[in-house]
Protein backbone atom coordinates (compact mmCIF):
# COMPACT_ATOMS: atom_id res chain seq x y z
CA UNK A 1 0.00 0.00 0.00
CA UNK A 2 2.85 2.25 0.45
CA UNK A 3 3.82 2.11 -3.16
CA UNK A 4 -0.09 3.42 -4.00
CA UNK A 5 0.85 6.56 -1.63
CA UNK A 6 3.78 7.69 -3.58
CA UNK A 7 2.93 6.64 -7.23
CA UNK A 8 0.85 10.17 -7.58
CA UNK A 9 3.80 11.92 -6.93
CA UNK A 10 5.68 9.74 -9.30
CA UNK A 11 3.43 10.18 -11.94
CA UNK A 12 4.06 14.18 -11.24
CA UNK A 13 7.81 13.91 -11.43
CA UNK A 14 6.90 11.96 -14.56
CA UNK A 15 4.66 14.79 -16.56
CA UNK A 16 6.50 17.73 -14.98
CA UNK A 17 9.56 15.80 -16.89
CA UNK A 18 8.38 15.93 -20.09
CA UNK A 19 6.37 19.17 -19.76
CA UNK A 20 9.73 20.63 -18.82
CA UNK A 21 11.22 18.96 -22.35
CA UNK A 22 8.62 20.23 -24.43
CA UNK A 23 9.97 23.08 -23.51
CA UNK A 24 12.65 22.73 -25.90
CA UNK A 25 11.53 20.62 -28.46
CA UNK A 26 11.32 22.77 -32.02
CA UNK A 27 8.43 21.10 -33.85
CA UNK A 28 9.13 23.54 -36.56
CA UNK A 29 12.79 21.91 -37.42
CA UNK A 30 12.08 18.80 -39.13
CA UNK A 31 15.33 16.49 -39.45
CA UNK A 32 16.33 15.90 -43.44
CA UNK A 33 16.25 12.18 -44.61
CA UNK A 34 18.65 13.85 -47.17
CA UNK A 35 21.36 13.73 -44.77
CA UNK A 36 24.40 11.33 -45.26
CA UNK A 37 22.33 10.47 -49.07
CA UNK A 38 23.70 11.96 -52.47
CA UNK A 39 22.28 15.19 -53.26
CA UNK A 40 19.32 15.08 -55.11
CA UNK A 41 19.60 14.82 -58.71
CA UNK A 42 19.19 18.26 -60.54
CA UNK A 43 19.43 20.66 -63.28
CA UNK A 44 19.04 24.25 -63.09
CA UNK A 45 19.24 27.57 -65.24
CA UNK A 46 21.15 30.66 -63.30
CA UNK A 47 20.05 33.59 -62.60
CA UNK A 48 22.56 35.63 -64.34
CA UNK A 49 22.42 33.53 -67.64
CA UNK A 50 19.00 31.23 -68.50
CA UNK A 51 21.12 29.10 -70.96
CA UNK A 52 23.99 28.15 -68.52
CA UNK A 53 22.68 25.18 -66.78
CA UNK A 54 24.08 23.77 -63.30
CA UNK A 55 23.86 19.93 -62.33
CA UNK A 56 25.18 17.76 -59.04
CA UNK A 57 28.02 17.77 -61.13
CA UNK A 58 29.38 20.99 -60.10
CA UNK A 59 28.88 19.99 -56.04
CA UNK A 60 32.30 17.43 -56.52
CA UNK A 61 35.67 18.11 -55.62
CA UNK A 62 34.65 20.74 -53.24
CA UNK A 63 32.50 21.33 -49.98
CA UNK A 64 29.77 23.59 -50.58
CA UNK A 65 26.88 25.12 -49.23
CA UNK A 66 23.54 25.59 -51.14
CA UNK A 67 21.68 28.25 -49.31
CA UNK A 68 17.60 28.73 -50.38
CA UNK A 69 16.61 32.17 -50.28
CA UNK A 70 13.75 34.02 -52.03
CA UNK A 71 13.66 38.30 -52.52
CA UNK A 72 9.94 37.45 -51.11
CA UNK A 73 11.49 35.90 -47.43
CA UNK A 74 11.92 38.06 -44.79
CA UNK A 75 14.12 35.51 -42.81
CA UNK A 76 16.38 35.76 -45.71
CA UNK A 77 16.91 39.44 -45.73
CA UNK A 78 18.27 39.01 -41.71
CA UNK A 79 20.47 35.77 -42.89
CA UNK A 80 21.97 37.74 -45.50
CA UNK A 81 23.94 39.81 -43.50
CA UNK A 82 26.15 37.11 -42.00
CA UNK A 83 26.22 35.12 -45.10
CA UNK A 84 28.09 38.50 -46.62
CA UNK A 85 30.54 37.95 -43.89
CA UNK A 86 30.90 34.40 -44.34
CA UNK A 87 31.85 35.15 -48.27
CA UNK A 88 33.88 37.87 -47.65
CA UNK A 89 36.55 35.91 -44.46
CA UNK A 90 36.38 32.43 -45.61
CA UNK A 91 36.75 29.99 -48.76
CA UNK A 92 33.70 28.17 -48.79
CA UNK A 93 31.79 27.96 -51.85
CA UNK A 94 28.71 28.98 -51.35
CA UNK A 95 25.48 28.63 -54.04
CA UNK A 96 22.32 30.24 -53.88
CA UNK A 97 19.04 28.82 -54.84
CA UNK A 98 16.90 30.63 -55.51
CA UNK A 99 13.46 29.80 -54.56
CA UNK A 100 9.53 30.43 -56.63
CA UNK A 101 11.05 34.10 -56.81
CA UNK A 102 10.73 36.51 -59.45
CA UNK A 103 13.64 36.58 -61.47
CA UNK A 104 13.59 41.17 -61.28
CA UNK A 105 12.63 41.12 -57.44
CA UNK A 106 16.06 38.64 -56.84
CA UNK A 107 18.46 40.23 -59.12
CA UNK A 108 16.95 43.81 -57.59
CA UNK A 109 17.20 42.33 -54.26
CA UNK A 110 20.99 41.13 -54.62
CA UNK A 111 21.67 44.58 -56.36
CA UNK A 112 20.67 46.16 -52.70
CA UNK A 113 21.68 43.84 -50.48
CA UNK A 114 24.72 42.31 -52.17
CA UNK A 115 25.60 39.15 -53.70
CA UNK A 116 27.35 36.55 -51.26
CA UNK A 117 26.51 33.72 -53.66
CA UNK A 118 29.29 32.53 -56.80
CA UNK A 119 26.66 30.96 -58.67
CA UNK A 120 22.58 31.44 -58.09
CA UNK A 121 20.44 28.55 -59.50
CA UNK A 122 16.88 29.61 -60.36
CA UNK A 123 13.80 27.39 -59.69
CA UNK A 124 10.81 29.25 -60.20
CA UNK A 125 8.02 26.57 -59.97
CA UNK A 126 9.75 25.24 -56.89
CA UNK A 127 9.87 21.63 -58.36
CA UNK A 128 13.65 20.70 -57.75
CA UNK A 129 13.15 22.13 -54.03
CA UNK A 130 10.54 19.23 -53.66
CA UNK A 131 13.29 16.93 -54.48
CA UNK A 132 15.65 18.78 -51.84
CA UNK A 133 12.30 18.64 -49.44
CA UNK A 134 12.65 22.61 -48.85
CA UNK A 135 9.84 23.62 -46.44
CA UNK A 136 10.87 26.90 -45.61
CA UNK A 137 12.66 29.46 -46.87
CA UNK A 138 15.82 29.97 -45.64
CA UNK A 139 17.63 26.54 -45.58
CA UNK A 140 21.23 25.74 -46.01
CA UNK A 141 22.88 22.38 -47.02
CA UNK A 142 26.08 21.51 -46.44
CA UNK A 143 27.18 19.35 -49.26
CA UNK A 144 30.81 17.39 -49.11
CA UNK A 145 33.40 16.86 -52.43
CA UNK A 146 31.46 13.55 -52.97
CA UNK A 147 28.12 15.24 -53.37
CA UNK A 148 26.49 13.94 -49.87
CA UNK A 149 24.65 16.17 -48.39
CA UNK A 150 25.72 16.39 -44.31
CA UNK A 151 24.07 18.94 -43.03
CA UNK A 152 20.63 20.89 -43.49
CA UNK A 153 20.29 24.72 -41.50
CA UNK A 154 16.14 25.48 -41.35
CA UNK A 155 15.65 28.47 -40.41
CA UNK A 156 18.44 32.08 -40.44
CA UNK A 157 22.11 30.69 -40.34
CA UNK A 158 23.52 32.88 -37.84
CA UNK A 159 27.39 33.18 -36.35
CA UNK A 160 26.11 30.80 -33.65
CA UNK A 161 24.96 28.20 -35.64
CA UNK A 162 28.20 28.32 -37.92
CA UNK A 163 30.45 28.19 -35.30
CA UNK A 164 28.31 25.34 -32.72
CA UNK A 165 26.92 23.50 -35.91
CA UNK A 166 28.84 23.99 -39.41
CA UNK A 167 32.07 24.71 -39.22
CA UNK A 168 33.33 21.86 -36.76
CA UNK A 169 31.68 19.42 -39.41
CA UNK A 170 33.33 21.19 -41.91
CA UNK A 171 36.79 20.92 -40.16
CA UNK A 172 35.80 16.97 -40.13
CA UNK A 173 35.27 16.90 -43.56
CA UNK A 174 38.13 18.34 -44.84
CA UNK A 175 40.13 15.76 -42.42
CA UNK A 176 38.38 12.66 -44.14
CA UNK A 177 39.54 13.60 -47.06
CA UNK A 178 43.45 14.02 -46.22
CA UNK B 1 -34.27 37.11 -35.91
CA UNK B 2 -34.26 40.70 -38.02
CA UNK B 3 -34.00 40.49 -41.67
CA UNK B 4 -30.42 42.26 -41.85
CA UNK B 5 -29.52 39.09 -38.89
CA UNK B 6 -30.86 36.16 -41.45
CA UNK B 7 -29.00 38.30 -44.56
CA UNK B 8 -25.92 38.03 -42.44
CA UNK B 9 -26.25 34.89 -42.01
CA UNK B 10 -27.32 33.79 -45.65
CA UNK B 11 -24.16 35.80 -46.99
CA UNK B 12 -21.93 33.49 -44.69
CA UNK B 13 -23.13 30.01 -45.65
CA UNK B 14 -22.91 31.06 -49.22
CA UNK B 15 -19.41 32.77 -49.14
CA UNK B 16 -18.32 29.73 -46.90
CA UNK B 17 -19.77 26.87 -48.99
CA UNK B 18 -17.23 28.04 -52.28
CA UNK B 19 -14.89 25.76 -50.23
CA UNK B 20 -16.35 22.71 -51.45
CA UNK B 21 -15.61 23.82 -55.06
CA UNK B 22 -12.11 23.85 -54.10
CA UNK B 23 -11.40 19.42 -55.44
CA UNK B 24 -12.68 20.55 -58.59
CA UNK B 25 -8.79 22.09 -59.47
CA UNK B 26 -8.20 18.42 -59.69
CA UNK B 27 -10.19 16.42 -62.22
CA UNK B 28 -9.95 13.04 -62.26
CA UNK B 29 -11.18 10.18 -64.79
CA UNK B 30 -12.95 7.96 -62.56
CA UNK B 31 -13.92 8.54 -58.87
CA UNK B 32 -11.59 6.25 -57.90
CA UNK B 33 -8.77 8.13 -58.39
CA UNK B 34 -10.99 11.05 -56.68
CA UNK B 35 -11.02 9.40 -53.77
CA UNK B 36 -7.55 8.23 -53.24
CA UNK B 37 -6.34 11.48 -54.19
CA UNK B 38 -8.92 12.91 -51.00
CA UNK B 39 -7.58 10.49 -48.65
CA UNK B 40 -3.73 10.95 -49.26
CA UNK B 41 -4.21 14.50 -49.03
CA UNK B 42 -5.91 14.12 -46.03
CA UNK B 43 -3.72 11.78 -44.19
CA UNK B 44 -0.67 13.99 -45.61
CA UNK B 45 0.76 16.49 -43.28
CA UNK B 46 1.86 20.01 -44.41
CA UNK B 47 5.18 21.19 -43.57
CA UNK B 48 4.65 24.44 -42.57
CA UNK B 49 1.75 24.60 -41.09
CA UNK B 50 1.99 21.42 -39.31
CA UNK B 51 -0.83 20.78 -37.51
CA UNK B 52 -2.72 21.09 -41.21
CA UNK B 53 -2.62 18.64 -43.51
CA UNK B 54 -2.14 18.88 -47.27
CA UNK B 55 -6.18 19.35 -48.53
CA UNK B 56 -7.07 21.98 -46.15
CA UNK B 57 -3.78 24.09 -46.42
CA UNK B 58 -3.72 27.03 -48.08
CA UNK B 59 0.31 27.04 -48.37
CA UNK B 60 2.51 27.14 -51.32
CA UNK B 61 4.34 24.25 -50.61
CA UNK B 62 1.01 21.99 -49.68
CA UNK B 63 -0.71 23.44 -53.24
CA UNK B 64 2.76 22.17 -55.27
CA UNK B 65 2.42 18.90 -53.24
CA UNK B 66 -1.07 18.41 -54.21
CA UNK B 67 -0.06 18.96 -57.80
CA UNK B 68 2.65 16.52 -57.66
CA UNK B 69 0.02 14.14 -55.59
CA UNK B 70 -2.48 14.90 -58.81
CA UNK B 71 0.01 14.34 -61.38
CA UNK B 72 1.52 10.68 -60.18
CA UNK B 73 -1.86 9.27 -59.60
CA UNK B 74 -2.77 10.58 -63.49
CA UNK B 75 0.50 8.73 -64.22
CA UNK B 76 -0.56 5.35 -62.41
CA UNK B 77 1.47 5.63 -59.20
CA UNK B 78 0.39 3.43 -56.25
CA UNK B 79 -0.89 5.29 -53.01
CA UNK B 80 2.46 3.47 -51.73
CA UNK B 81 5.09 4.85 -54.45
CA UNK B 82 3.94 8.40 -53.64
CA UNK B 83 4.18 8.18 -50.13
CA UNK B 84 7.41 6.51 -50.28
CA UNK B 85 8.18 9.55 -52.68
CA UNK B 86 7.36 11.95 -49.79
CA UNK B 87 9.00 10.12 -47.62
CA UNK B 88 12.15 10.40 -49.26
CA UNK B 89 12.52 14.20 -49.76
CA UNK B 90 10.02 15.11 -46.41
CA UNK B 91 10.89 12.43 -44.06
CA UNK B 92 7.94 10.35 -41.75
CA UNK B 93 7.08 14.03 -40.35
CA UNK B 94 4.37 14.26 -43.46
CA UNK B 95 2.84 11.19 -41.88
CA UNK B 96 0.57 11.82 -39.40
CA UNK B 97 0.51 7.96 -38.84
CA UNK B 98 4.09 7.18 -38.25
CA UNK B 99 5.69 4.03 -38.49
CA UNK B 100 6.26 1.73 -35.86
CA UNK B 101 10.18 1.65 -35.30
CA UNK B 102 12.60 1.57 -32.35
CA UNK B 103 12.07 5.65 -32.06
CA UNK B 104 7.57 5.47 -32.32
CA UNK B 105 7.43 1.94 -30.06
CA UNK B 106 6.59 4.52 -26.75
CA UNK B 107 4.48 6.49 -28.93
CA UNK B 108 2.37 3.66 -30.26
CA UNK B 109 2.59 0.90 -27.07
CA UNK B 110 2.73 3.52 -24.18
CA UNK B 111 -1.17 4.19 -23.66
CA UNK B 112 -1.32 0.15 -23.54
CA UNK B 113 1.41 0.13 -21.16
CA UNK B 114 0.10 2.75 -19.06
CA UNK B 115 -3.57 1.05 -19.49
CA UNK B 116 -2.63 -2.27 -18.24
CA UNK B 117 -0.59 -0.68 -15.46
CA UNK B 118 -3.50 1.56 -14.22
CA UNK B 119 -5.89 -1.47 -14.53
CA UNK B 120 -3.71 -3.71 -12.64
CA UNK B 121 -3.30 -1.13 -9.90
CA UNK B 122 -7.12 -1.14 -9.32
CA UNK B 123 -7.40 -4.30 -9.16
CA UNK B 124 -4.89 -4.92 -6.77
CA UNK B 125 -6.32 -1.91 -4.74
CA UNK B 126 -9.94 -3.23 -4.94
CA UNK B 127 -8.88 -6.44 -3.61
CA UNK B 128 -6.69 -4.94 -0.56
CA UNK B 129 -10.02 -2.55 0.23
CA UNK B 130 -12.13 -5.73 -0.07
CA UNK B 131 -9.88 -7.41 2.17
CA UNK B 132 -9.81 -4.65 5.02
Amino acid sequence: MKILKILPLGIFFIIIFFLFKGLNLHPDIIPSPLINKPAPLFALPTLDNPKKIVTNHDFLHHITLLNVWASWCTTCADEHEFLIKLAKNTDIILYGFNYKDDLTNAKKWLAEYGNPYQIIVVDQQGLSAIDWGVYGTPETFLIDQQGIVRYKVIGSLTQEKWDRELWPLIKKIQKERT
Amino acid sequence: MSTIKKLIILFFMLFLSLKSFATDIYPFNNPNDTNRFKSLTTELRCLVCQNQNLSESNAPLASDLRQQIYLQIKQGQSDQAIIAYLKARFGNFILYRPPLSLSTIVLWLGPFILLITMISFLIYYIRNTIKD
